[in-house]
């Protein structure tokens, strides 16, 4: 396909697709934040250049096969795993230990398990005949747990939701059987009082403000007051760029990386959340396109999964930012301010971009 | 079926692939109802909620402030500053944005009070005054921090979400306490205050005129208080203002009080209690207003601690009692000239008229004797004489003929036994009897010897420094009798010269013959000028020539009547002295009304403070005019 396209398109192994749909989100992404942080110029220029060592990334990942990729893997998820015991020892932050500090720039370990994570699963389950077996379903979900409690632990209930949700992804996706997918449902619905206890204060805190935000409107609940505030001013149309008042009187607190969909939606009002989601969904949508075009099983896995994960994203930024899901700290893939986010992402579709440029030709 | 627990089962890429695919898009089908799902709370949020939404919105960003009109300077007749405003720091807490963390408002007093100096008052005031504002109203915790105070708090400041120091403009009286009776002060705005005033125009104000001038005036002195709409932020700081309607700064005032000769009147008090009043009889404006011993209106600005008042409340001398309008006194021989006035325009008796005195006098059918200061009496005595030497026995005589109705009837001209109508609160009536009065009030039938005693001034009769000064006032103009008056002038803001208020003429005392006026002043001329003058030393090396009446207060009677010498008595027991007086007495410029506690006789206590409250309004050097 895409014969009709110059040679030299295909040389980079770029899906044309995807790069102009994350493209749009990232130019918008751009804008928003220019509004968000109160039109500092600073912070869009320092997200361009994370963008932008995203995007070499990604090209970077894209040019390496699959075959390659799949080489590293087990090497990435040791490493990752090594990386966030060294964080849970000597780790720098506010209050939580999530960050390495490599002197000219700060990481954060458990962002590359959002990648390392799948990758391994798709790895393990590659040779494997599917769908997977009890014994590999149970090696597949050591494989996940074990950087989802430690990621717990540090504690980030959002990142830890992302990595085991795109474990679960590539178990699902490679065919574990629903009586099986229905049981682990089950137990994690039964856990969920076990969850409760296990959680630390803040955490339950952030539930309790959910479930009740108007009970402390000037403390807890604040934020989702605020953002509902800032959601539901907006209107249809939205006030217009640099408009909204709620954000720029300071009113969202983080409103330029988790709280950033806020803005977006009251100068942009439903019409822009709406072109988003159907930008994201296309995203999606193409993710999974690329995946069933790939050449092997851990490939396909993969894609899928990468795929999958970035709804998660869109899902519980999405609500929470709307007041129907606990505020955890998810980020609006591509749009909120952070660089560690921004590069796993666009590393993740240079994987997929890398599948694609690996596909198979005829199916 | 296949079995897919079998260990050498076939990996089937097709198989995987089909069912990858099964699963793949199943899952879409599942993101695109979530998805669908997130956006309806949306729709909900942005198009069915939007209007609650976006009015909340609005009112997270838009406040509306009020702007405190700058309250009207009080200037003294020749200019000289007597009430000012000089900038200050209060500290202010609103409720509502106190979190909810620091256990109420409480322990938020608790914690400041580590960093400002908050004592039990300031609390109490606190809690009082906040009931009088809403919630979200910012109430005002303590006034004048020093400068230590409020740099400690704002290096703390982050720690106290709703507290917050505020730039206001305090109170300032430089002359303190010489001038507390007639300025008054202002002070914290409470309950009482707010259900007198146009609640609109006091949401920023917090103080208020409480007594004096400051009271009265208070209207013109707040202003207008101005609003404006600003776009505050999360912290309720102000980022832009959208919209502002100045404030009406409050009108000057200037008072026709002459600082210098209150101070006057005030340093030749002393130490003794007591009241000076002076009035120009040209037109009714107080030239000074002395009531001693009085206390600090400063220290009321910014709230006293109760300590501090009760101190005042119990010093000796009673400071916060304002004599001068307030202090009812037995006039004594100071209402003679009435009393003389009233006999000769009725016509009971003539200039010439003459009255034998020996000493005592006895009603008719009666053998109690009204006694003469000299025991052996002066001789033929006529008016003018009569009030030389203040000869009793010529006024009970003349009192007898007058009889109290008639007695009454002419003194109420001069609104004794009423208020004088004086442009600051808390004016005493004073007393003047009459057969009604006694009748209504004591239930009792009036009695020969009681027109008797009150021809001079003794009895029932009781009268304010004020009333006193006032009275002589239109005594000396010719019976125009004015609402006296503290207010000289006023400039409202914007006007560039101040207007002069004219003191109202309550009424004209209609003049039968002004020769019997002239006669008065002769008898009062001769008081200081006369051979045998009661207060002849009074007048020495004057450039005017001055007329006055001496007088005694009873406050403590002897049987008999017989008047007490003044070592006799304790001195607290000691009578009041009095002296009226007035100068030039070719054409008055000043009427004077002395007052001293426990003084003893009028002529030697009074007379000389009188003096020098004359030559500090005549000899001074015209001022510039206001």
């Amino acid at each position: 396909m895409k014969r009709w396209l110059p040679a030299w398109v295909g040389a980079p192994r770029l899906d044309p697709v995807l790069l102009v749909l994350l493209l749009l989100i990232m130019g918008f992404g751009l804008f928003v934040l220019y509004s968000a942080s109160g039109q500092d110029m600073g912070v869009v220029e320092r997200q361009a250049i994370r963008l932008g060592f995203g995007l070499v990334v990604m090209l970077g990942i894209s040019q390496v096969p699959p075959r390659i990729l799949r080489i590293w893997t087990p090497w990435l998820y040791a490493l990752g795993i090594a990386m966030l015991l060294t964080t849970m020892a000597l780790g720098v932050g506010r209050s939580t230990q999530r960050w390495l500090d490599f002197g000219i720039f700060r990481f954060q370990p458990s962002e590359l398990m959002k990648l390392a994570v799948p990758m391994m699963v798709a790895w393990y389950l590659h040779p494997k005949v599917l769908p997977p077996d009890w014994k590999s379903t149970a090696m597949t979900i050591v494989i996940l747990l074990i950087p989802t409690l430690l990621i717990y632990r540090q504690p980030d209930l959002g990142t830890a939701l992302l990595v085991a949700a795109s474990g679960v992804f590539t178990l699902y996706l490679a065919g574990l059987r629903w009586k099986v997918l229905f049981s682990f449902a089950g137990l994690a619905a039964a856990a969920a009082p076990v969850l409760w206890l296990v959680m630390k204060e803040y955490q339950r805190d952030r539930v309790r403000t959910f479930l009740n935000p108007e009970a402390d409107p000037l403390g807890d609940g604040w934020n989702i007051i605020q953002s509902k505030i800032a959601v539901g001013s907006g209107g249809l149309m939205g006030k217009g760029w640099l408009h909204g008042t709620q954000s720029h009187l300071e009113f969202i607190p983080e409103r330029h990386t988790d709280f950033i969909l806020a803005v977006l939606s009251e100068e942009f009002g439903l019409i822009g959340v709406t072109l988003l989601m159907l930008t994201y969904m296309l995203v999606i949508a193409r993710g999974l396109y690329i995946a069933s075009t790939a050449r092997d099983t851990g490939s396909r896995l993969l894609a899928g999964a990468l795929s999958l994960t970035l709804f998660v994203y869109v899902l519980v930024n999405g609500g929470m930012v709307s007041g129907v899901l606990p505020v955890v700290g998810v980020p609006l893939p591509l749009i909120s301010y952070g660089g560690t986010s921004a590069v796993t992402l666009l590393a993740g579709f240079g994987i997929m971009m890398s599948i694609y440029g690996h596909r198979k030709f005829i199916s | 079926m296949i079995s897919y627990r079998t260990n050498h089962a076939i990996k089937d890429d097709r198989d995987e692939q089909r069912r990858f695919e099964q699963r793949a898009w199943l899952g879409f089908g599942v993101i695109v109802l979530c998805i669908l799902a997130l956006l309806g709370r949306y729709v909900w949020l942005q198009i069915v909620a939007f209007d609650q939404f976006s009015t909340r919105s609005e009112n997270n960003r838009v406040a509306v402030r009020p702007v405190v009109p700058n309250r009207g300077i009080i200037y003294d007749r020749r200019g000289r500053v007597i009430a000012e405003n000089v900038p200050a720091y209060r500290l202010e807490i609103i409720p509502e944005k106190v979190s909810t963390k620091q256990q109420g408002l409480e322990a938020l007093l608790d914690e400041l009070s580590t960093l400002i100096d908050l004592t039990e008052d300031d609390r109490k005031a606190f809690e009082k005054s906040r009931r009088n504002y809403r919630v979200f109203d910012s109430v005002p915790l303590k006034f004048n921090l020093s400068e230590r105070e409020v740099a400690r708090f704002a290096v703390n400041r982050h720690r106290f979400q709703g507290v917050d120091v505020v730039p206001y403009l305090s109170r300032y009286y430089p002359y303190g306490e010489l001038l507390t009776h007639v300025v008054g002060y202002t002070g914290r705005l409470d309950a009482d205050d707010i259900a007198s005033v146009d609640e609109g125009n006091y949401r920023g104000t917090r103080t208020i005129g409480k007594i004096g001038v400051e009271k009265s005036r208070e209207t013109e002195l707040h202003g207008i208080s101005g609003f404006e709409r600003v776009e505050t932020n999360v912290r309720g700081r102000v980022l832009r203002v959208l919209e502002k309607q100045d404030a009406i700064p409050g009108t000057d005032l200037v008072l026709s009080i002459d600082v210098a000769v209150q101070q006057a009147a005030w340093d030749a008090l002393g130490d003794r209690p007591g009241s000076v009043v002076a009035i120009d009889p040209t037109d009714g404006s107080v030239i000074a207003l002395v009531s001693k011993p009085a206390y600090d209106p400063n220290a009321f600005v910014n709230g006293i601690s109760q300590k501090a008042y009760d101190e005042i409340l119990n010093a000796p001398g009673r400071p916060l009692f304002n004599r001068a309008i307030n202090g009812s006194y037995e006039p004594g021989s100071t209402l003679k000239p009435f009393v003389g006035l009233a006999g000769l325009e009725l016509g009971v008796v003539t200039p010439q008229t003459r009255v034998f005195s020996n000493g005592k006098f006895y009603i008719e059918g009666y053998d109690r004797p009204y006694r003469d200061w000299k025991k052996t009496g002066h001789g033929w005595v006529d008016i003018r004489s009569a009030l030389e030497q203040s000869v009793n026995t010529y006024f009970y005589q003349l009192s007898m003929n007058l009889g109290i109705d008639r007695m009454h009837d002419y003194l109420a001209q001069f609104d004794f036994g009423a208020t004088t109508g004086i442009d600051i609160p808390g004016e005493a009536r004073g007393l003047l009897p009459s057969r009604e009065w006694k009748r209504a009030v004591l239930d009792q039938p009036w009695y020969p010897g009681e027109t008797v005693i009150a021809g001079i001034g003794q009895g029932f009769n009781v009268v304010t420094p004020l009333q006193m000064a006032n009275a002589v006032a239109a005594l000396v103009n010719g019976g125009t009798v004015y609402e006296p008056r503290l207010l000289y002038a006023a400039k409202p803001a914007g006007v560039e010269k101040a207007k002069r208020t004219l003191a109202p003429v309550e009424r004209q005392i209609p003049v039968v013959d002004p020769q019997d006026w002239q006669t008065i002043l002769d008898g009062m001329d001769r008081v200081v000028n006369g051979a045998h003058g009661t207060a002849r030393g009074v007048s020495v090396d004057a450039h005017f020539r001055i007329g006055g009446k001496t007088g005694t207060a009873q406050v403590y009677q002897l049987a008999e009547n017989r008047k007490p010498k003044p070592d006799e008595v304790a001195a607290h027991l000691r009578d009041h002295a009095w002296f009226i007086a007035f100068a030039p007495v070719e054409a008055p410029r000043i009427a004077v009304a002395v007052v001293v506690e426990h003084g003893g006789g009028g002529s030697k206590a009074a007379a000389p403070v009188a003096r020098v409250v004359l030559d500090a309004w005549l000899d001074q050097q015209p001022g510039p005019a206001p």
